[in-house]
């Protein structure tokens, strides 16, 4: 008697869980069809933000107003914390709905990110231009570039060289140089007429600011493709190829010239900004997100040029990343993250938010217009840049995020030893691809 | 004048015969007999000795109910932990996913790799700096103090030498890095007085960021060193001192001859908090060059960290963790033992 109930009883919940898990699915394929959304219930998204980034905190405030059900739990920490806690964070009880994610390939591997496939489809996202997803794409051999989506960009920063205007003036500078050559000339006049040409951080607190101009110059002497290998990874991608060591001898003709500051070693990021802000240096190599801070520190008296190309009549090319906010695999509202990722990029007021306060582009669909900028800012100079390196396919990532210690172990220690006279081009590229190799293999 | 002298020399010799049987403590030393010959006889006095041994073991149950709390919190956060780490360092591990056995690669890896020995023997130059110079530089001040400034001005001077413990060390880095950058004070005080060009980044120079580092350490704990050593002079007993004086002891022999000896204790807590302090250094080395330039700072604190949680490599961090500890406890033990011996 007692077992017979026991027998049905079971049997009863057993018949409502399997009713259940289906209906959740059948509910789910449905709500993937129609473009998932907040829905109209109480929600709370749990968001893990980068500290001293004011843009994602505007757009969950716009969000939020737009959509009242919606309710934000951010928590914050500084970007080099966010990489060191991110895999805790990912894999841990209460999985971030929404995280700023400064790599993504191990996370990938490792099952702790949500695919986006599902929502790119439901969205439409497939449809953008293609620079703007493929970062962020990881394929099941763990390169980046293609593959399943991983996450999305709240904007697409660009880099590029800054300049004071009155000193480029004091130089003869009345246009930006178009090659590498008239910029060379341009960094002599500028060191031969007592002004510091370059100013750049470079303490490993910072991250070695040297990076960029390395960069800048790798893409100007020779082809973005294998550089961007490098970066995602690609089977037998070297960044130890004879341009990349033109580039880095140039790299090093500029340091033994005197063109950077000589206690770059110990200079961080802000303080780098804040002496150009002040007129110390002609030229900065930074990115459009340091925008509102020039503006604000050197009004009207700041330009911005894309790094030259070596070859008269060659395209321009440019560091250009995401900030890229990824889901969690086990997040509670992924249908609503996923919702406002779509949002920030297609809605009219969240884009005007993202150009207005973050100086980037906001990225979306190609049909959309750009926001407007107030007249005499520099993101005016930054957005007008970007549709000439998309046009000319010449984005790159940041060798930077090649791995997740490439920057810390590699490119950090081995440029901060070409200052001060202990490696050489040829060196830093062997020490950097060998560490990049041991990471790989790990 | 001459009659307190007298009286006072007396005394000292009195003590001076004293000192020479039973170190320091020349009064306590009676005290102590008194009290331990007062107990002794009643414990063998009682005369049912279960009872008293059932006593005995509810004393014991209860001081073990005094300390279980505060075990439990070591044995949770110093003890478990560590043995933790021990447990990583065989395994090959990325702080999420499954653990591979790899015995004692790790340790292999860590003693192969010339980048990562490197932190260990920057973290033995740093000895240098917190610890011989703040514990000879402390012993130096801390006599002057004793000797000279005994009213206010040796308190005031003992609270500024020690206001740096008082500041947190990441508040200390962040400002010693605008003090020792190239438009930083230090260098403007330099140029003001004629060595403009000695002038650098202190702490991006290849050869100076380790010295620099290390005079920010000085500047940490030579206040507490100072204030250390300073008390333990005070228990001396003044006698000595002025006996020594009388004799006409310069200030240098009554340095080596009686301070140095009687403080032989407090100097060897000193050694060994800032070795401690020198070899498992991070937080000022990360806030002041976060181990650069190249790797002329690095510690192994700092890589440490970098493999835990850049790298996502727990059994190298691990191995190097547990060999930090070992090159520690070996540095450290010997300087315990002749504490001990002189005691």
């Amino acid at each position: 008697m007692l077992s017979k109930h026991k027998l049905l009883s079971t049997l009863i919940v057993a018949a409502t869980l399997v009713a259940l898990v289906l209906a959740s699915h059948s509910q789910r394929a449905i709500a993937q069809d129609a473009a998932p959304d907040c829905g109209t219930e109480p929600i709370t998204l749990n968001a893990y933000f980068e500290t001293g980034f004011d843009i994602p905190f505007a757009l969950a405030d716009e969000f939020a107003k737009q959509y009242p059900n919606v309710t934000w739990d951010i928590k914050q920490d500084q970007f080099t914390n966010l990489i060191n806690s991110t895999p805790r964070l990912l894999s841990g009880d209460n999985p971030p709905d929404l995280i700023r994610l400064p790599t993504m390939v191990s996370f990938a591997n490792q099952g702790l990110l949500m695919s986006l496939d599902g929502y790119a489809e439901a969205f439409g996202w497939n449809d953008w231009p293609v620079p703007q997803l493929n970062q962020n794409r990881v394929a099941e051999d763990g390169t980046r570039g293609s593959g399943s989506l991983y996450a999305m960009g709240l904007n697409y920063s660009l880099t590029g060289i800054f300049y004071n205007k009155e000193q480029a003036a004091q130089i003869g500078m009345t246009e930006p140089p178009q090659t590498l050559a008239e910029f060379d000339a341009l960094l002599a006049s500028a060191k031969e007429a007592g002004l510091l040409p370059i100013m750049q951080w470079g303490s490993a607190r910072s991250g070695m600011g040297l990076a960029f101009p390395l960069q800048a110059l790798m893409a100007s002497v020779g082809p973005v493709g294998p550089i961007n290998d490098w970066i995602f990874q690609k089977p037998d991608a070297t960044i130890d190829t004879p341009s990349n060591l033109v580039a880095a001898e140039h790299l090093a003709e500029w340091i033994q010239n005197g063109y950077f500051p000589p206690d770059i070693n110990a200079i961080e990021y802000t303080d780098a900004n804040a002496r150009f802000g002040q007129g110390e240096g002609v030229f900065i190599f930074n990115g459009d997100w340091q925008n509102a801070g020039y503006d604000t520190d050197m009004p009207g008296n700041v330009g911005f040029f894309l790094m030259p190309p070596a070859e008269e009549g060659g395209s321009p090319a440019a560091m250009s990343a995401p900030l890229t906010f990824g889901i969690a695999a086990n997040a509670v509202n992924a249908d609503c993250a996923a919702f406002f990722l779509n949002w920030v990029a297609t809605d009219e007021t969240a884009r005007q938010i993202n150009v207005a306060i973050g100086g980037s582009n906001p990225g979306g669909p190609s049909g959309l217009t750009m926001p407007s900028v107030a007249e005499g800012s520099i993101t005016n100079e930054t957005l007008a840049a970007g549709p000439v390196v998309g046009e000319a396919g010449t984005s790159m990532d940041f060798i930077a995020n090649a791995t997740s210690a490439i920057f810390a172990q590699g490119w950090t220690p081995e440029l901060q030893k070409m200052v001060g006279g202990r490696q050489d081009a040829a060196g830093l590229l062997a020490a950097v691809q060998e560490e990049y190799e041991r990471e790989l293999a790990e | 004048m001459l009659p307190g002298c007298l009286r006072q020399s007396k005394k000292n010799t009195s003590v001076n015969s004293l000192s020479s049987e039973g170190g320091s403590g020349a009064t306590p030393a009676p005290s102590v007999t008194k009290m331990t010959s007062e107990i002794r006889p009643a414990t063998s006095v009682t005369p049912r000795q279960a009872s008293a041994n059932k006593g005995g073991r509810r004393e014991h149950i209860i001081g073990w109910l005094f300390v279980i709390p505060a075990l439990l919190m070591y044995a949770s956060f110093v003890l478990l932990p560590l043995l933790m780490s021990v447990q990583y360092s065989f395994f090959r591990w990325n702080g999420i996913g499954a653990m591979t056995w790899v015995g004692l690669d790790n340790y292999a890896t860590v003693l192969d790799d010339p980048d990562l020995l490197g932190t260990v023997f920057n973290a033995f130059r740093l000895v240098v700096f917190f610890s011989f110079i703040p514990v000879s530089l402390g012993l130096v001040v801390a006599s002057i103090m004793h000797r000279m400034a005994t009213g206010r001005l040796g308190e005031i001077a003992r609270t500024v030498l020690f206001l740096p413990q008082v500041i947190p060390l990441v508040a200390a880095g962040i400002i010693w890095g605008w003090l020792l950058a190239l438009p930083g004070l230090i260098n403007e005080i330099l140029r003001a007085i004629g060595f403009g060009e000695v002038t650098r980044a202190w702490l991006g120079d290849f050869d100076w960021a380790l010295p620099a580092v290390g005079f920010i350490g000085i500047w940490v704990l030579l206040g507490f060193c100072t204030v250390l050593l300073w008390t333990g002079m005070t228990k001396l007993d003044p006698a000595l001192f002025e006996s020594a004086r009388i004799d006409g002891a310069s200030w240098f022999t009554e340095f080596t001859r009686i301070t140095v000896p009687l403080l032989r204790n407090e100097i060897g807590v000193c050694l060994t908090v800032t070795v401690i302090a020198a070899l498992a250094a991070f937080d000022i080395v990360y806030v002041s060059t976060a181990g650069g330039p190249g790797n002329s700072t690095a510690v192994p604190g700092i890589q440490i960290y970098i493999l835990a949680f850049t790298e996502q490599r727990i059994g190298p961090a691990s191995a190097l963790a547990v060999i930090l500890m070992l090159l520690v406890l070996i540095v450290i033990l010997p300087i315990q033992r002749l504490n001990r011996e002189a005691t």
